[in-house]
């Protein structure tokens, strides 16, 4: 295997899971040190920088940093950092001064937005401190797209929404609300450099071919129609005994939301087994909270109607079988269907992209799935002027894949607005920072907690039941985040091995906490994982191979658990490992 | 500076046969020298009781004063114990190990703690077969008072800022032969691939096992003109061969080319199987280990592994013949069996 070229800036990006996890690459361990230090305000705006909502992100993201963890490989749970993130965002002061302000004299650009939610938005922001006008179109009343209209008041407050919305509304975004653009044809019509279309999956999938849908009509709802209607109060109640269909986020949000509004027995019913349930575990969690049960492996057979009214719904169990292609079906079991009586049934099975309102002959091709074709990287759609992002471009995913989708379409929408190649993306900015201070001491704080995740205080479920606008969460006080922060193994710190230098004394292989270091005779990737103290398994993870040494031998750093403590520099003798802090600021329309 | 290691480990870390990780074997964060040889050997300490596998509270760690001395606090530490007078660890071994033969002793000690002042109870130790492992940290100098040369330097050999040894040194290694020790080898520090199954098989041996393990004081001797820093034990190594230890239980897996290998058992039906490089010697063989460790020393090389090894070889209690039983399980009618025995014991001698 050949020494390791840790100057490639992916090589440490890589080694920081949770920042390489995130799809926005949010300096995570950057801003849990700055919390550590009560340095809210500069812990916020490193979020803001990067993911743009870090106060709605905080509380509803998805997120994929969390399994990467490094702290879930060496302890029993990750470090809470999306509610780190939300710690952040509550005990920030004001940071309104610290927000870019756009230059007076515009650069002559005009941009249109369509669709109103954080795709658009982080288009949005990205493109006004450069000198662009931006229009922005939106069939709803007010901006947030469907951040506002399904996700439920009690995980996300009305106000904190507004707040972060409105940091980039106000910095001169002529919008055009309750304005449903009804033809792209027309916009493109109307002058603009570039447009953007960030309409999501705005389409709940129904069952219109299951008997009884037609005479239930009335019990039965599209999950987020209904839950749109719940938020602009169209619906304020609902029967006793509710069904919701489906096993993702939104069918945690529905069944959640039907319990606020009257809801007693409100069950989930699902197709898949429960261990392959779309949701987040700890949506699911809350959900069991609040009294739902989950029922798997039941296919929905019939709407049950009974004197005009919904009686329940018949379901079929299924049981997951893999086929000859390796993949797995859901086939039935031929057992009698099973009947569960309700008065109401929410639909919360997917949701579809649909693009109604564009011309098909105005040059912007569909693939077969419904979806524009378009440049993975550039998002450019095959009308040049035309961009997509957010779930209009891929399909539905979640929030914080949308903010990073806008960050890379207004990178191309600046490179094509200065007539440049849009594949020349810009680099990322990297930076690598000693972090020695004296004999043996760190700028930052290198002791390894043995802390246990802190668990969020919630809102007595009595009263949090009562009340569809009382967020559940109570977030972490100042002192249990503090406690939280600590947990961070500050993996963009990295270690980097000085081969010049060493003398080969073993003492950092012998002082290594999880015995990630190694001195042995070279030989390829496999065979170096295997014959490591502690065999590499984990091919996600890199191994730092350094040029042979004067024994001829060679160093080998598993970089899977590495807890950074920094124990390996102390014990050296000659200095030749230093601990230095990798900064990776991933590339936004500015740095074009 | 980092006082506490920590306590998270690889979760993938191995148990050995007795249910242990290698974590129950550790001991406090080393307090010693950035890069310090001795380090090295408390982990190849800790990797060799691990993979015996020996249970920790049946250990006994002893050491004297010095550096080396300091060790047995940085490894095992659900161990027994103790830190004696400057010098005086065999006989606090020795007393140990005649009220309790059922332990397993192993002595920690360095070049001026066995090679100075406690020169008188090292050979003792030596004649009487002492079943102990005795491991010698050597780094020539008086590492805890600045690096003075140590009687184990070489004659010639400089420490930092220091002048030229203008005297002899003592090699133990000669000197445990000479005294009728049962096993002898030589380690060093950097090196654990070989030091990890020397220890196994000395913890394992009855009798006295010498380690004399060359290992570098990084601070005050491992300048250029040293002949005990990393960079000079490096060049001049010579190894009697490589080896490995077999323990009884464990199935013999790879076989060797007849001639090249001298397979040894052990008193407990453990096997060493030697590899030889140098010259096809016979490690059984008092005179010819003394030989090569003089030829070898002429030439200017440092022999290590195995030199000597007595597998008939037995300990103190064979030889005084005392009882089975360890004397800390004697009850007092068995100590004291009264006047008629006496009168018996007593009418042998008339």
């Amino acid at each position: 295997m050949k020494p390791t070229k840790i100057e490639h800036p992916e090589y440490f990006h890589r080694v920081i899971d949770c920042q390489y996890a995130c799809p926005a690459h949010t300096q995570v361990p950057e801003y849990i040190r700055l919390i550590t230090a009560g340095r809210y305000d500069d812990a916020y705006m490193i979020n803001w920088i990067s993911n743009v909502f870090p106060g709605i992100l905080g509380r509803i993201c998805d997120r994929p940093c969390e399994p990467a963890c490094r702290r879930g490989r060496v302890e029993k749970e990750p470090v809470a950092i999306c509610r780190l993130k939300r710690v952040a965002a509550d005990f920030k002061e004001s940071i309104k001064a610290r927000l870019p302000v756009p230059p007076k004299t515009k650069n002559g650009r005009r941009i249109a937005l369509i669709g109103g939610g954080p795709a658009s938005l982080t288009v949005a922001r990205d493109l006004l401190p450069l000198g662009y006008q931006v229009d922005l179109f939106d069939d709803q009343s007010a901006a947030g797209g469907f951040v506002r209209t399904q996700v439920p008041s009690f995980r996300l407050p009305q106000e904190v929404l507004d707040e972060e919305v409105n940091y980039i509304l106000d910095m001169g975004v002529n919008c055009h609300f309750n304005h449903y653009v009804g033809s792209l044809k027309e916009m493109l019509g109307r002058g603009y450099d570039a447009i953007f279309i960030g309409t999501g999956a705005p389409r709940g999938r129904d069952l219109p071919e299951l008997p009884g849908r037609k005479e239930g009509d009335r019990f039965i709802h599209v999950g987020i129609y209904w839950l749109a209607a719940v938020l602009y109060r169209h619906i304020d109640r609902i029967g006793k005994r509710v069904l919701v269909i489906g096993g993702g986020n939104t069918a945690m949000d529905c069944c959640r939301t039907a319990r606020r509004l009257g809801g007693d027995k409100v069950k989930v019913v699902v197709r898949s087994p429960r261990a392959e349930m779309k949701a987040s575990p700890w949506e699911i969690e809350d959900a069991l909270h609040e009294d739902i049960p989950i029922h798997d492996k039941l296919s929905p057979l019939e709407f049950v109607i009974k004197d005009g009214r919904l009686a329940g719904m018949l379901f079929e169990r299924v049981e997951g079988q893999v086929d000859d292609q390796g993949r797995r079906r859901l086939t039935a079991t031929g057992e009698a269907p099973v009947f569960l009586p309700c008065d109401e049934v929410l639909l919360a099975i997917g949701q579809q992209n649909a693009f109604p309102w564009i011309e098909k002959d105005i040059g912007i091709e569909f693939g077969r799935n419904g979806l524009p074709v378009l440049h993975e990287i550039t998002h450019q759609s095959t009308l040049p002027q035309v961009f997509f992002g957010g779930d209009a471009a891929f399909g539905p995913r979640n929030v914080i894949t949308a903010v990073a989708q806008g960050h890379q379409a207004a990178i191309s929408i600046h490179l094509f607005c200065e007539g440049r190649d849009l594949r020349q993306r810009p680099h990322p900015r990297v930076n690598l920072t000693g972090q020695k201070m004296g004999f043996h001491d760190w700028i930052y704080d290198s002791h390894v907690t043995d802390d246990e995740r802190q668990l969020v205080p919630t809102v007595e479920k009595v009263r949090s039941l009562k009340d569809r606008l009382l967020e559940v969460e109570l977030g972490f006080d100042a002192d249990r985040g503090h406690r939280e922060s600590r947990r961070c193994l500050n993996c963009d710190v990295q270690t980097i091995f000085i081969d010049r230098t060493c003398i080969e004394c073993d003492a950092c292989a012998d002082i290594c906490p999880v015995t990630c270091i190694n001195f042995i005779v070279g030989g390829d990737e496999d065979d170096l994982r295997s014959r490591l103290q502690i065999p590499a398994d984990n091919r996600e993870q890199a191994l730092y191979v350094s040029p042979p040494l004067p024994t001829g031998r060679v160093m080998v750093k598993d970089e899977n658990v590495c807890l950074h403590c920094g124990l390996c520099a102390e014990r050296c003798p000659t200095a030749s490992w230093e601990m230095s802090k990798f900064t990776y600021h991933e590339a936004q329309a500015e740095d074009v | 500076m980092t006082f506490v290691r920590p306590s998270f480990r690889h979760p993938q870390q191995p148990t050995n046969a007795l249910g242990y990780v290698r974590k129950d074997y550790e001991g406090l964060i080393s307090t010693l020298c950035a890069g310090c040889g001795h380090d090295s050997i408390s982990n190849a300490i800790i990797q060799a009781c691990f993979e015996i596998p020996v249970e920790p509270h049946k250990v006994v760690k002893m050491s004297g004063i010095g550096c080396s001395s300091k060790t047995p606090a940085y490894f095992l530490d659900r161990s027994h114990g103790f830190n004696s007078v400057h010098g005086r660890m065999p006989s606090i071994a020795t007393g140990a190990n005649m009220a309790n033969r059922d332990l397993i002793y192993l002595g920690v000690s360095g070049d001026g703690d066995t090679a100075s002042i406690g020169m008188g109870q090292f050979i003792h130790a030596l004649r009487r077969d002492l079943n102990l492992t005795y491991v010698v940290m050597n780094n020539g100098c008086y590492g805890l008072t600045k690096g003075q040369d140590s009687a184990t330097a070489d004659r010639g050999s400089r420490t930092k800022k220091g002048a030229p040894n203008p005297f002899e040194s003592i090699d133990l290694c000669e000197m445990a032969i000479q005294l009728g020790a049962g096993f002898v080898a030589r380690g060093f520090s950097g090196d654990k691939q070989q030091l990890v199954p020397l220890l196994k098989a000395a913890l394992l041996h009855r009798g006295i096992a010498l380690i004399d393990v060359i290992s570098p004081c990084v601070t005050f001797n491992n300048s250029s003109g040293s002949t005990k820093s990393y960079q000079y034990v490096r060049d001049h190594i010579e190894a009697t061969g490589t080896f490995d230890f077999i323990p009884l239980q464990q199935e013999i897996v790879v076989q060797y080319e007849e001639g090249a290998t001298q397979a040894v058992t052990m008193h407990d039906g453990s096997i060493i199987q030697l590899h030889k490089n140098v010259g096809g010697v016979d490690v059984t063989s008092r005179r010819r280990a003394l030989d090569l460790l003089e030829a070898e020393r002429e030439q200017g090389r440092l022999l290590t592994g195995i030199l000597f090894l007595d597998p008939e070889s037995e300990d103190t209690h064979a030889i005084l013949n005392t009882t089975l039983t360890p004397l800390n399980q004697l009850t007092q009618a068995e100590l004291c069996p009264g006047a008629a025995a006496l009168e018996q014991i007593n009418a042998r001698f008339r």
